[in-house]
């Protein structure tokens, strides 16, 4: 019998009497409020301020006077920026799923084994993950730059004129995203790495006895083994694209003509440099609410998948 | 064997695709500007180190270092702390309201920061904190607490519990069993969550972004901007720079791998 046992078993008075003498009740008090404080002074509160705020026309001075119901909202809504800057967003999402995890599981399938060369390529396709985003922003637009880049220098020597890639409305997203399927593919190979390195050898042993090929292991064998990584990776994928944000300042700052914003860099432009805090909470409101529902739908679906 | 040689050459491609803006970048710092036009890629034809030496003896820079620094450790040192503290409540002590409380804290778990970034720049200007390194440390901290204590409470709650039974009979009471024993034994937890909390800090870009606004308290990334806009004619200033603080990154890395990629590993959880 543990202690905790044995004090379940006295009535509560007494148990509260022997919470305060043991110095329980004092480590309680001593413990938590800091993290409670601070919790709920910057994150949950603001989190609140947030939906508040968004419901006035509001320059951040002063107290919120001028209520607008649901102006700010039907005004983001039908805002063409905004619709580029989802549509943007939903591309970064449809890239992650469709090209960066199946190049990152391609190439963990390739290096999972614990060898010395397959070491240092996990290394080298990690290298961008590590990056801070703006450094990795700043690079790119520096390969990218139609009169010193790296692009330039290619175009050059093959007899192209000068193109400037970040300043063409059409290049200048795909661009974005080869920089985001760079700098995160490294990332999910890890994850997914970690998981093939997990599934059972005798599994994968049994079914080349029986005759089955690399790829038949592959897909039926590991793949399925390492599902739930794969929904993780995904949720990430997703989740990322949401908050894309500091790529995107130093390679276009949004430009050119607002084709390149995503929800963030649409909040910060819109929201926060002209001082519209009324109409910047809202757009945040509207991104809480599609992360939340996100967080809900991979749990609903994958939790249990996984579970079962 | 063939086989073999396929895949290593796959693999050398992609390598060569992530290895080489980076390397054009730190050859970049040794280059004449008119060098870069016409070649952005190779060797440079003459190794100038006058570029890095600019960045180097600018006072600004280091100040820009200094700032990233003492805003991560600052916000290392308080989510340990204070995420530690709270998650030891959580693993040791059952009270009403315990559980309903750590699920609170988990909301933390759900949406990302940019969605209350103007309320946070509102509530930090009328507190007076604006333009302080205090602006960017608690609400990075607030924002870190939910993985930190979720972590850490599940670390303690495996710590063997004959030991604090022992240390209670000793006359060893809560509090002091925290800093005693349990701080001690975490190590590895700490170091995890201490390694992800600080690459967190040293590369955040929008909340410094947003609630500093002198040059006296920008952090690396802002200065690094900063530095961009003055000199956007003159790449090769900007490479060396950028080189200058990917280096350390790098570097830093590789020493502590381990706690880097464990870090990352236990960030799935977020799920």
């Amino acid at each position: 019998m543990t202690l905790a046992d044995a004090e379940r078993r006295l009535p509560a008075s007494a148990r509260w009497r022997r919470a305060v003498s043991n110095g329980r009740v004092s480590a309680v008090l001593i413990l938590l409020p800091p993290a409670l404080i601070l919790f709920t002074m910057f994150v949950t509160l603001p989190l609140g301020e947030s939906a508040w705020y968004s419901f006035f026309n509001w320059n951040g001075y002063g107290t919120p006077s001028n209520f607008v119901g649901f102006g700010n909202y039907e005004r983001i809504l039908n805002h063409s920026v905004f619709h580029i800057a989802v549509g943007n967003t939903l591309k970064i999402v449809a890239i992650s799923l469709l090209v960066q995890m199946p190049l990152a599981l391609f190439l963990a399938l390739l290096i999972y084994k614990k060898t010395p060369t397959n070491a240092v390529f996990r290394l080298v396709f990690f290298l961008p993950y590590i990056l801070a985003e703006v450094a990795a922003g700043l690079i790119w637009s520096f390969v990218f730059d139609g009169n010193y880049g790296v692009t330039a220098s290619i175009a050059q020597s093959f007899g192209l004129g000068n193109v400037f890639i970040l300043s063409d409305p059409d290049l200048a997203f795909m661009a974005i995203m080869t920089v985001i399927v760079w700098k995160y593919f490294g990332f999910h190979m890890m994850i997914y790495i970690a998981a093939l390195q997990s599934v059972p050898q005798d599994q994968i042993e049994a079914a080349r006895i029986e005759g089955a090929s690399r790829w038949q292991v592959v897909r039926y064998v590991q793949i399925p083994h390492i599902r739930p990584a794969i929904a993780v990776s995904a949720f990430f994928a997703i989740i990322g694209a949401l908050q894309v944000f500091d790529v995107i300042i130093p390679l276009t700052n949004g430009g050119p003509s607002n084709q390149t914003h995503t929800i963030v860099t649409y909040l910060y432009t819109f929201g926060l440099t002209r001082l519209n805090i009324g109409f910047g909470s809202a757009v945040g409101v509207i991104l809480f609410i599609g992360a939340v529902t996100v967080a809900v739908f991979y749990q609903r679906i994958f939790m249990k998948r996984a579970e079962a | 064997m063939t086989r073999n040689i396929l895949r290593v050459t796959l693999l050398l491609i992609v390598a060569s695709f992530v290895l080489a803006p980076m390397i054009a970048t730190i050859l970049g710092g040794f280059k004449t500007n008119a060098e870069i036009r016409t070649n952005a890629l190779g060797l440079p034809a003459m190794w100038n180190t006058e570029f890095y030496g600019q960045i180097i003896t600018d006072p600004a820079f280091w100040r820009y270092l200094r700032n990233s620094l003492i805003i991560s450790v600052g916000s290392v040192v308080l989510t340990l702390i204070v995420g530690a503290a709270a998650a030891y409540v959580f693993a040791q002590i059952r009270f009403f309201g315990s559980r309903m409380l750590f699920s609170y804290i988990l909301l933390g778990l759900m949406f990302p920061f940019a969605t209350a970034i103007l309320p946070l720049f509102i509530k930090v200007r009328d507190i007076g904190l604006l333009d302080t390194w205090w602006a960017v440390i608690l609400p990075q901290t607030a924002f870190s607490l939910s993985l930190a204590i979720l972590l850490f409470r599940t670390f303690f709650a495996q710590l063997p519990k004959e030991l604090f039974e022992a240390a209670y009979i000793d006359g060893c009471g809560y509090v002091r069993f925290f800093w005693r024993f349990t701080l001690p034994l975490s190590a590895p937890i700490l170091a995890t969550v201490g390694v992800f909390v600080f690459v967190q800090s040293w590369n955040n870009f929008l909340l410094p972004l947003v609630v500093l606004n002198s040059r006296e308290v920008f952090t690396w990334p802002l200065g690094m901007m900063q530095f961009r806009g003055e000199y956007v004619t003159q790449w090769n200033l900007t490479l060396a720079f950028v080189t200058l603080t990917i280096v350390p990154a790098i570097v830093f890395f590789l020493a502590a791998q381990k706690y880097i990629v464990a870090g990352l590993t236990g960030g799935a959880v977020k799920g």
